[in-house]
């Protein structure tokens, strides 16, 4: 299981190379990438900040749900970064690898969603004008 | 009894530091420091949530905090 928390550029292909398994037909990796728009205002970038232990903890006890749901799974990546993030930069990449193709899709769709429920890492939206911490007002 | 708390994200910002010490009744609830803190800091009321994690664990509102425990608040996350 690779868990990890980092300030750098995440490598993407190590990342799911971490995850393959001479067992695994399948392996599923979601990408989460910054986008240059949020509810229709141009963003310029992103600031991540996290409580780090907390947040590997937190992430690990996520990839440890999906292994008992999904027992088949073989292998789980999950990285994420922090800090200032440009438009196009990875934030995000899980990945798994399975038996076979269906459990590798909803797994690494639990591990993401769940992720962004319970691990405290949080955005802030810079926009030309002003800058805007992601959900934390109504 | 001293509580010492970690703050993030916003919370960092309403309260304007990254750690706030504040001293507590010695039976205290999660429930009870968020009233504490609320009062102290309104703003920390139009959150649309706000958590509080002991020992990087998420705390129940009845948890009875103790002086050892390391102590964060939690707005909403958004990690992803």
């Amino acid at each position: 299981m690779l868990i990890e928390l980092t300030d750098q550029p995440i490598d993407v292909a190590a990342t799911i190379a971490a995850v393959e398994a001479e067992g695994a037909g399948a392996v599923n990796a979601f990408i989460g990438t910054v986008r240059n728009q949020s509810t229709g205002r141009p963003v310029v970038r992103l600031h991540y900040e996290a409580y780090d232990a907390m947040a590997l903890h937190q992430m690990r006890l996520v990839a440890e749900q999906a292994q008992e749901k999904w027992p088949m799974l073989q292998k789980i990546a999950v990285v994420h970064r922090k800090g200032t993030l440009e438009i196009g930069h990875v934030a995000v990449v899980i990945a798994v690898s399975t038996p076979h193709r269906a459990e590798s899709f909803t797994a690494c769709q639990f591990i993401i969603d769940t992720i962004k429920k319970v691990v405290p890492i949080w955005k802030k939206e810079e926009f030309e004008d002003g800058q805007v911490w992601v959900a934390a007002h109504p | 009894m001293k509580l010492k708390l970690s703050l993030f994200g916003i919370t960092k910002e309403i309260v304007g530091s990254s750690e706030l010490e504040l001293t507590a009744p010695d039976t205290q609830s999660v429930a009870g420091l968020m009233e504490q803190l609320r009062t102290e800091y309104p703003k920390l009321r139009e959150l649309t949530s706000c958590a509080v994690a002991v020992n990087s664990e998420y705390a129940a509102d009845e948890y009875q905090l103790h002086e050892r425990d390391e102590i964060a608040l939690i707005p909403p996350v958004s990690g992803g």
